[in-house]
């Protein structure tokens, strides 16, 4: 088991011909993903890696069966492109585009509302269900699929390179991952840590999560309430940013302290007066988890 | 991005708030006549001379003040504040130096409100929020009498709806008429110019129940430059850190800070963390970041060479650590462009390099080939002890 892909998950590239497109389209294909379909508005007809490019999303959908879609759009048409996939009825759309303007996202989140469909991201690194299991071998978004293994351990972030080292921690000991989730750093995107918690929680063969947080926002302290009330699985955590200063943008344009909220340290006494235990370094998340199993 | 109070008024001018009138000034001369224009043009007896530095509190820090003699007085002041290191809560110890003054009209002001846009991320919405505590640091209203602030969410699909504006205007205690007039054209001006935030601190009720902008603050949301080729005028880099406007331009993400290990991250989150795990193994002994610096998920050699040596000519840095996850990244490109940069400018101090991830075993033979003394690391905690050992051995 897994949550929201596998290997039956028939997936659709928007922005395929562009070089990130078509780089990770490769890639996603070597790990073993069923990639249907791309689409590029005025580029229909031709191919990516064997894979045929349709104008419209829809078209796509109707010619091929897609119920995924990545998005590689640049940060001008990416709202666009998300709208789009949204329209068609796609189930599962993962933006992986960085850098869209905030404005645009707040009109996406309330497109979204009332839909049926889930995103993930934008700025995320994507979802991942690993190969080896009778569920896996579904690799959305731009992870090194290599350092993963099957298993039955949630991971969620809102870093990429963060979730890649928990994830290289868990298969160093030998601990395999049910699916690995980045949600993305920007202030306003899709799925976040409570939607995930909700997956994870109630799929019989993810055993214990680990959750990446970091600086700004209130995300993991709505997390720590969820978990709080509701979680019925061990969760470790890490909050990345406790040494950054207040009022300066570390990189994500989400991992920001201003107006005294948003601090790692109200964060992490959430999530410990849940019952989760937290890292004390970035190098501890997957032995924290493992102690807690 | 920031911008100054000046610029800010300048927008507010083109979408209908109501400002005060004034006018930027850059030498005392400008400051002088500027002064005069706007006795002649409002017959005002009071000039406000205003220090214009991107960081807040620059009334308390003695950069704002008022002349009630007229032009000359007006003269004297700008010369007293542009070219001051204006010290503010915001500021740091160090202060700002005062380049550009803004000379306005002064008004005679009954009350002080505050009135503030922000995106509220939770919610997923602009949020407006006003108070009739005006004029003080809104945090501290926020955190001492939160029932003093009022907000409502706008749906985008809707825009600022004209009961919200009356809710808000009502709780001022302030002519709805004029204030859902002001308030309508500064949510147009946060959409359309794609603000991150946008305060008004003091919105001022004036004697003759006139509602007015005195202060501006305008943050720009980064994202959104490609669609507004004016902020490259509006941009000042006179308020900027020169060494984070230079990895800016080379499309790095560089901050500042104040200790004395200098790191290069790829992943803001790993940036972030190994700043975190740095400062755990080290704060006892004195050992902390000297900045964050993502170098991004597709950085290629050159672009690492740059950050590479940004760090490198830092006088305070006095040991490097060198945290990779390779993903789409390669560990290789990272190891050649540190070893490019090190040849180059030559390697003062220690460097400790972890590498994980795709192309590790070539990464690290070209490391270990290079002939540089490069202390390899296995993981991100052994990383930070050998960086910890090194600044402590280097001190001694």
């Amino acid at each position: 088991m897994s949550v929201l892909v596998d290997k039956s998950t028939r997936l659709l590239v928007q922005g395929i011909t562009g070089s990130a497109g078509s780089f990770h389209t490769k890639q996603c294909v070597e790990y073993g993903t069923k990639v249907v379909a791309g689409v590029t508005p005025g580029r229909g007809g031709e191919k990516v890696e064997g894979i045929p490019v349709f104008d419209t999303v829809k078209q796509a959908v109707k010619a091929t069966g897609a119920n995924a879609s990545v998005i590689f759009v640049p940060p001008p048409g990416a709202a666009d492109a998300i709208l789009e996939a949204f329209d068609a009825e796609i189930p599962l759309v993962v933006c992986i585009t960085e850098g869209i303007p905030v404005m645009d996202m707040i009109k996406v989140r309330r497109v979204l509302e009332g839909l049926k469909t889930r995103l993930i991201g934008p700025n995320c690194p994507g979802i991942i269900t690993p190969a080896g299991s009778a569920a896996g071998g579904c690799k959305i978004g731009i992870m090194p699929g290599h350092i993963h293994k099957a298993g039955n351990v949630g991971v969620v972030s809102r870093s990429g390179t963060l979730t890649y080292e928990a994830v290289g921690q868990l298969t160093a000991l030998g601990i395999g991952q049910s699916t690995c989730i980045g949600i993305g750093g920007d202030p306003v995107g899709g799925m976040d840590f409570v939607d995930v918690l909700t997956l994870f929680n109630a799929d019989k063969d993810t055993h214990g999560v680990i959750m990446i947080g970091e600086i700004g926002g209130g995300a993991e302290e709505r997390a720590a309430a969820y978990i709080k009330a509701n979680m019925k699985k061990p969760v470790a955590c890490f909050i990345a940013g406790t040494t950054a200063p207040p009022g300066k943008r570390m990189g994500h344009a989400g991992a920001i302290i201003s107006g005294g909220q948003g601090t790692a340290g109200a964060k992490i006494a959430a999530l410990t007066s849940a019952g989760c235990k937290v890292a004390p370094t970035p190098s501890d998340m997957a032995s924290t988890l493992q102690a807690m199993m | 991005m920031k911008i100054h109070e000046y610029q800010g008024k300048q927008l507010f001018a083109k979408y209908g708030v109501p400002i005060p009138k004034g006018y930027p000034a850059l030498t005392v001369d400008e400051a002088e006549a500027a002064a005069k224009r706007l006795i002649e043009e409002t017959g005002t007896s009071v000039i406000v001379v205003k220090a214009q530095i991107h960081a807040g509190g620059r009334g308390k820090g003695g950069g704002v003040k008022l002349a009630k003699n007229g032009a000359s007085e007006a003269r004297e002041l700008a010369s007293k504040i542009l070219g001051m290191q204006l010290v503010t809560h915001q500021t740091g110890p160090q202060g700002q130096k005062v380049r550009r003054l803004y000379i306005e009209q002064g008004l005679p002001i009954k009350r002080e409100l505050y009135l503030g846009a922000v995106i509220d991320r939770d919610k997923r919405r602009i949020a407006f929020m006003a108070s009739t505590e005006g004029g003080v640091e809104i945090e501290k209203v926020a955190a001492e009498t939160p029932e003093k602030i009022i907000t409502v969410h706008v749906d985008p699909t809707v825009g600022l709806a004209a009961y919200q504006a009356r809710e808000l205007a009502f709780a001022l205690g302030v002519n709805p008429k004029h204030f859902t007039k002001l308030i309508g054209a500064l949510y147009e001006l946060f959409v359309k110019e794609d603000c991150s935030l946008c305060e008004i601190n003091p919105l001022v009720e004036l004697q003759g129940g006139e509602v007015v902008a005195l202060d501006c603050k305008i943050n720009f949301d980064d994202n959104a430059d490609f669609r507004h080729p004016a902020w490259k005028d509006l941009f000042d880099r006179d308020e900027e850190d020169p060494i984070e406007m230079e990895a800016k331009e080379v499309g790095l993400n560089y901050v500042s800070l104040d200790g004395n290990v200098g790191c290069l991250v790829n992943g803001a989150g790993l940036a972030m963390a190994t700043m975190d795990i740095i400062k755990h193994a080290g704060e006892k002994y004195g050992v902390a970041p000297a900045n964050f610096l993502d170098v991004g998920g597709g950085a290629n050699q050159e672009q690492v060479t740059k950050a590479f040596k940004m760090i490198l000519r830092s006088p305070k840095v006095k040991a490097i650590f060198v945290n990779i996850f390779g993903g789409i990244m390669k560990c290789d490109v990272i190891a050649s462009g540190v070893v490019a940069a090190a040849k180059e400018i030559g390697l003062k101090v220690p460097l400790v390099v972890r590498l994980e991830g795709t192309n590790v075993d070539l990464g690290r033979k070209i490391l270990s080939e290079s002939g540089l003394a490069i202390q390899a690391a296995t993981t991100m905690a052994d990383g930070a002890q050998k960086i910890v050992a090194s600044v402590r051995g280097g001190a001694s």
